[in-house]
């Protein structure tokens, strides 16, 4: 297929200098009389969208629209109205989709943050029912970015679809090994488990293991400790019931480390603790304020707001007044 | 509210624990721009007591320039044109100014060449009707504020693309054929109750449900289920959910809890999502979901006594980090400006300025910009304005009626 994204080609010829479009009357985009946000379209651009505009309206369905139609996306792929058009076109000629796939893939390699061109994708897939390309582009992409949200949302499509699971632990695996700062790959992590084995408990057990020993590396890495609260969502005796994980912070506090997330998370078992008539009296409403105050004052200040208004609520669910302290 | 000194802010560096990874590396090269910046706002502060100076002139100049002529860079934009003129419009409204009578009839003009005889907005005249582009030109409309602009939305035909984008688990496309996630929810529900076409409660059926289902494990709303916690997507999850009066299924402090967490204590400006960087357009769309949560937390009688975030340290990562000294506001540094962060860093910045009915002000008084309504975007007095014209006008009747007629 040939690539007619204008600077890079010399012998690009405008749709009015071509003979075959000679029967099509170009039909400018209806502007108002006094300009408003008008842009200053370049000469390929508004060349190619005065036919599009036409063909649009003739309500052509033809290989001439279909080239158009690459020559707009090329132009700006985020034309949701030209994608509509060329699905519209694929359709009409039962064109042969896996060309299309390729073509779709060289556009989205260029424009990776754009929901048109990851759309298209998708709905291609759909019609094939063949998503045996879609891990690799996906994996292609997040080589180079691997956070990017589209890839991921395809991905998490694809593998749900088609029940593509297997191995996926593994690409998170490595993934966290590159960047265990990747909260993307933590959240791919919760999401295989979520709709494969479950948070079952020898699987919430295992899971635990990995996340506190991840912990340990970093102590400031909120993607580990979000996974831990989202883990501890499936325990049934909540979030300060956890021996494991009341061992692990109680010997993380003990040495010292005065992690916001760490102290944060100890405020919300006291509370918990709290709520439930306080069964564990080392998480105790005091020892809330005193962690409320430290990470106001000292450790997390710019979140001083926000800890005095956890203090204010401890205060007033508690029945302890704090305003004595 | 004054500046952090710089020897304050520098020690909130990030803390890399000798385990550097890509993450790390580039939240380093940000904090090293906004500690230039911070560095040379602190040194210029001593002399100029205006310092930091929201530069209204340059941003007004800027925003009216473009509602005229845009450069062939705007050409990706070009899908978007009730945008550009929705971001336009409300940012000037945010400092005060209203475009002059001609300007404004000439752009509900071109608004109405974007509206589509079948019902909904395009992208521009002749485009496909898009949900995004429609929910830009319904706000664009009723920042204008004049009848000849609210007359421009045909609210029966209106109605009726709204029903062609539902979908049965209550999600909505983004358009006929479209992809559909988080913003197709908000942008209808947003739509709907300013147009006053909101009677018809089959419309939104099971939408809350579906909304809901976006929380995630962290706190925040991903763009559909399983997707991970984003700002964007939080916004309009959260805005959706107040809108149909359900925001009581949202687990608010798991939500409320991301949302401060997302705030940078170096940079002061927000993140997006977990461990990524800092820019300005999330000043609204994390800054919004405070009142969002106050009006929650009010409900339940905890109203809170100040904002839930630093909003000093917002406004300060605002002026002194994300203005373009030409006017227009940017990401962050070293990022050029553009009429998205203009908007979106403005409208944070009204957000942070305003708690409740009180003024939290960084910076001299001339920095004061009008407040926003969290729903919606737009200015208060605006909405309430057109909640009221719209109110005037019959329901449109909805196509299930007609189709239980026959
Ligand atoms: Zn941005």
């Amino acid at each position: 297929m040939s690539d007619y994204s204008s600077d890079e080609n010399d012998d690009y010829v405008l749709y009015k200098n071509r003979p075959e479009w000679s029967d099509i009357t170009p039909l400018a985009q209806d502007d108002n009389e006094e300009p408003i946000v008008a842009i200053d379209y370049t000469e390929n651009f508004k060349d190619c969208y005065d036919y599009f505009r036409a063909i649009v309206q003739k309500k052509e369905i033809s290989e001439r629209a279909l080239e158009l139609t690459q020559t707009a996306a090329n132009l700006n792929p985020a034309n949701y109205t030209v994608w509509q058009y060329r699905r519209d076109i694929l359709k009409g000629l039962d064109k042969d989709l896996h060309e299309e796939l390729e073509f779709v893939e060289k556009i989205i390699l260029k424009q990776s943050k754009n929901y048109q061109v990851w759309h298209h994708r998708k709905v291609l897939v759909e019609w094939l029912k063949d998503p045996s390309k879609e891990k690799y582009l996906t994996e292609h992409v997040l080589s180079k970015d691997a956070k990017n949200y589209h890839a991921w949302q395809h991905r998490q499509w694809v593998i749900k679809t088609f029940k593509l699971y297997d191995g996926e632990l593994d690409y998170v695996d490595l993934l966290l090994k590159d960047d265990i700062r990747n909260n993307s790959a933590w959240n791919q992590r919760y999401f295989v488990i979520n709709n494969t084995t479950g948070f079952t408990e020898e699987v919430l057990r295992q899971e635990i293991e990995y996340t506190l020993s991840r912990i340990r590396e970093i102590t400031e890495n909120e993607s580990a400790w979000n996974y831990l609260r989202g883990l501890l969502l499936h325990d049934k005796a909540g979030l300060s019931n956890n021996t494991t994980v009341k061992a692990f912070v109680e010997e993380l506090y003990e040495s010292n480390n005065r992690s916001p997330f760490l102290l944060a998370i100890i405020v919300d078992m006291c509370l918990e603790q709290v709520g439930a008539g306080g069964g564990d009296s080392n998480y105790s409403a005091k020892r809330a304020v005193e962690l409320c105050k430290d990470l106001m004052e000292k450790f997390d200040t710019v979140r001083a707001n926000y800890w005095q208004h956890m203090l204010d609520s401890i205060g007033s669910e508690s029945g302890e007044g704090t305003s004595g302290n | 509210m004054e500046l952090r000194p710089y020897s304050e802010i520098v020690k909130n560096a990030f803390n890399t624990e000798n385990y550097p990874t890509k993450t790390s590396s580039e939240q380093l090269n940000t904090e090293k721009l906004v500690l230039r910046k911070y560095f040379e706002a602190s040194d210029s502060s001593k002399n100029n007591l205006q310092h930091p100076e929201l530069l209204k002139d340059k941003h007004r100049q800027y925003l009216i320039n473009s509602t005229y002529k845009l450069s062939s860079v705007y050409e990706v934009l070009d899908a978007s044109q009730p945008w550009l003129c929705y971001w336009i419009t409300h940012a000037l409204s945010l400092l005060g100014i209203q475009l002059e009578n001609t300007r404004k009839r000439a752009m509900a003009r071109f608004l109405a060449k974007c509206q589509s005889p079948d019902g909904g907005f395009g992208g521009g005249p002749g485009q496909t009707p898009h949900l995004a582009t429609t929910y830009a030109a319904v706000n664009a409309l009723v920042i204008l504020g004049t009848e000849e602009a609210y007359n421009v939305i045909n609210r029966k035909k209106l109605l009726e693309f709204l029903w062609r984008l539902r979908q049965p688990d209550g999600s909505f496309e983004m358009h006929e054929g479209g992809e559909a996630d988080v913003r197709g929810v908000y942008c209808a529900l947003s739509i709907a109750s300013l147009a006053g076409v909101m009677n018809d409660s089959a419309l939104f059926e099971n939408s809350a449900e579906w909304v809901v289902s976006c929380q995630t494990y962290e706190g925040g709303f991903s763009g559909c289920p399983g997707m991970e916690a984003h700002g964007g997507y939080t916004f309009c999850g959260l805005a959706a959910l107040v809108i149909l009066n359900k925001s009581h299924l949202v687990d608010e402090k798991a939500l409320l809890r991301w949302l401060v967490f997302k705030q940078m204590k170096l940079e002061g400006g927000f993140q997006g999502r977990t461990n990524k960087l800092t820019d300005g357009c999330y000043s609204f769309w994390q800054g919004a979901a405070f009142p969002l949560i106050y009006s929650i937390l009010h409900t339940a009688g905890h109203t809170p006594k100040t904002h839930l975030f630093s909003s000093s340290a917002l406004q300060e990562y605002l002026l002194v980090c994300c203005q373009n000294s030409n006017g227009g506001l940017v990401d962050k540094p070293g990022k050029n400006r553009d009429l998205y962060h203009t908007c979106y860093t403005l409208s944070g910045l009204s957000v942070a300025q305003h708690f409740l009915d009180k003024i939290c002000l960084l910076g001299h008084k001339g920095n004061q910009v009008m407040p926003t309504h969290p729903l919606y975007n737009i200015r208060p007095d605006h909405v309430r304005k057109a909640l009221l014209y719209f109110s005037q006008f019959q329901f449109p009747r909805s196509p299930t009626d007609e189709t239980e007629r026959t």
